[in-house]
């Protein structure tokens, strides 16, 4: 055995992180899509959605002396609703107000970033808080390697992995499969649709779309909120977890194509497996100088993104 | 027209009113005052990218540190003198601006916005990599035996004070002039209608490459200028934050106004450090101030007195 299991240990490492990255970076896609906004608060809904998700454990766990599993199920109901309902607030007070101008959003949402984290530091203090996970077995990692003697299977050799990291992987790909259902099946998803296709016409058919915009922003800061809720047993809640969600999601949102959903999750796996399996090989300052170069270069020289199609 | 009279008036009662300032402000706010025309200096180079030219960057932290660092590492490694060090930063300021500038410039709004700020993430985290020479988040201090510009001690409290006036009264004159100039009005159309402005002939890109790179060189210049005065160089300065807070002040005081910039730094200054007194998340207030500018008053403090009253301010 040499790098090979290894490899697998860090693709599995990049797996959790994909999952995350694709529900938090779908969020955004879907808030630009619909509304050509560029949310640079949605790192901080992240944020918000994970130390909520410490709020309501905390309490369901120690006010109410419920088992862990309670607490952790509570927060995944909790948690994203809170945050979307705040995000709906944000749009209905602030963005509704400024029409959705492009610049002046990003300078509104910039806004937003730093009350919300710093309000946050006001109220949750500075220290990193852990969620305790609902369950956490550990479970060896078998690797089947061909040697001297044929066929062999090393069970178990050493590294293993966590059943609460593939409820992870699970979960995110069952909501994944949950928003495309939302959005190709429903009324709300047509409606959505139509709305990003042509906002005049959809209103003029008598689509509310200032409410659509409203659902749409609360669906999108929900979405990062989830991610959190699943990520917190595994990295702690700490007021300023937002940065990197942000950053990672910004990358994959512009490689993935402005606006396009497929295009958004296979670069959140692109990325998330690229970064899992290169941060175990080089530096992750490194890494990080590499990927938010490529983003720039990628929106100069192919500002439709590597797997869009249609030309900007 | 009212031609040169008034505004050159206005900005030479300004100029002097803080020459003024030298010897009548108590030590305490004498200091804090130097760190605001320093970072003024900062804002009137933002200023004329995105008041004048229309264009928002989200990465002139990356021109701030270029001349903070393109001024720190020689004298730090090299035992640069200051005189030489000083213009280094300047032009490592414009050098950097053109270089994003000529790649940034293909792309238009959002796109640029971020592509500014990508930009400086790269430069932020590029100085956290080479940790042995900048020290990263840590930084290094310059000695104060080095901090000598041609035989003046840029730590004596009144040489600091006033050459930080000289270099905030001199941009300010430049930008005063250059907006006033034939190309400055080519960057106030490309601003108001840039199809329009290219119809007329002008070449646009290479206004907008000039904005730019001006921009880069005030911000070299105010980075430098601060390392120099203050004895400080750290990577704080290259962070997302110092990108943000010159859009701030610039918002602020009224984006495309001369004396706008100058506004908005003392004011968002002076309540920072007011806040910061009672509370350790001081950023709440620039977050907060940034909200309702863009909700109520999207023209600046500036910008709304020139709407309302005094429509021949610069």
């Amino acid at each position: 055995m040499d790098i090979g299991p290894y490899l697998l240990l860090a693709s599995l490492e990049g797996a959790v992180l994909a999952a995350v990255l694709s529900l938090t970076a779908l969020g955004l896609s879907l808030v630009f899509g619909v509304m050509r906004v560029v949310n640079v608060a949605h790192g901080e809904f992240f944020m918000l959605g994970a130390v909520a998700s410490w709020f309501v454990a905390t309490f369901v766990d120690e006010t109410l002396g419920a088992p862990a599993w309670l607490g952790f199920a509570a927060a995944l109901a909790c948690a994203p609703l809170a945050v979307g309902a705040l995000a709906w607030a944000a749009d209905r007070l602030v963005l509704e107000r400024v029409g959705y101008d492009p610049e002046r959003t990003i300078v509104a949402t910039i806004g937003l970033l730093y009350i919300i984290q710093q309000a946050t530091l006001m109220g949750f203090g500075p220290d990193a808080r852990p969620v305790q996970p609902p369950f956490n077995h550990r479970l060896a990692l078998p690797w089947v390697e061909w040697g001297e003697e044929g066929l062999a299977l090393y069970w178990p050799w050493g590294l293993s992995t966590t059943s609460y990291k593939l409820f992870v992987i699970g979960a995110a790909v069952a909501l994944l499969i949950g928003v495309w259902l939302v959005l190709s099946r429903t009324r709300l998803g047509l409606v959505m649709r139509a709305t990003q296709f042509d906002r005049e016409t959809a209103q003029a058919f008598g689509i509310p779309v200032d409410r659509v915009f409203a659902m749409t922003f609360a669906i999108g800061a929900g979405l990062a909120a989830v991610a959190a809720v699943l990520i917190v047993p595994i990295q702690q809640a700490h007021y300023l977890m937002g940065g990197d969600p942000l950053l990672l999601s910004f990358i994959v949102v512009i490689i993935g194509g402005l606006g396009s959903l497929r295009g958004t999750v296979l670069a959140a796996l692109l990325i998330g497996m690229s970064d899992g399996i290169i941060s175990v090989f080089f530096s992750p300052t490194l890494a990080k100088i590499l990927a938010t170069l490529l983003v720039a270069m990628v929106l100069v020289f192919r500002p439709q993104g590597l797997f869009g199609a249609r030309p900007a | 027209m009212t031609g040169f009279a008034k505004p050159g008036a206005l900005h030479l009662a300004v100029a002097l009113l803080l020459l003024a300032a030298n010897f009548l402000l108590p030590e305490y706010h004498h200091g804090a005052m130097a760190r605001v025309l320093t970072l003024a200096v900062f804002a009137l180079g933002y200023n004329v990218m995105f008041g004048y030219t229309g264009l928002l960057s989200l990465g002139h932290a990356l021109f701030f540190a270029a001349g903070l660092y393109g001024m720190g590492l020689p004298m730090q490694h090299l035992g640069l003198d200051a005189e030489p060090a000083f213009f280094l930063g300047i032009a490592s300021g414009a050098l950097v601006a053109a270089a994003v500038g000529a790649l940034a410039l293909r792309t238009a709004g959002v796109a640029f916005m971020i592509v500014t700020l990508m930009f400086a993430q790269a430069g932020y985290l590029t100085i956290l990599y080479f940790l042995e020479y900048t020290r990263g988040d840590e930084g290094f201090v310059i000695a104060r035996e080095a901090r000598f510009f041609f035989g003046l001690d840029l730590a004596a409290p009144d040489v600091r004070y006033l050459s930080a006036w000289l270099l905030f009264t001199v941009a300010m004159f430049a930008v005063l002039a250059l907006v006033r100039s034939p190309a400055g009005r080519v960057l106030v159309a490309i601003r108001e209608n840039e199809e329009r402005a290219r119809m007329l002939g002008y070449d646009v890109a290479r206004y907008k490459l000039g904005a730019i790179v001006i921009s880069g060189a005030l911000c070299g210049a105010a980075g430098a200028a601060y390392g120099l005065l203050f004895g400080y160089v750290g990577a704080t300065f290259a962070s997302v934050q110092y990108s943000i807070l010159p859009l701030l002040w610039v918002l602020l005081g009224g984006a495309g106004t001369v004396l706008g910039p100058l506004l908005g730094v003392t004011f968002m200054f002076y309540l920072i450090d007011l806040s910061s007194g009672i509370t350790d998340a001081y950023m709440l207030i620039a977050g907060a101030a940034l909200v309702i500018l863009t909700l109520f008053a999207p023209a600046g403090l500036l910008g709304e007195l020139r709407r309302r009253a005094l429509p021949w301010l610069p």
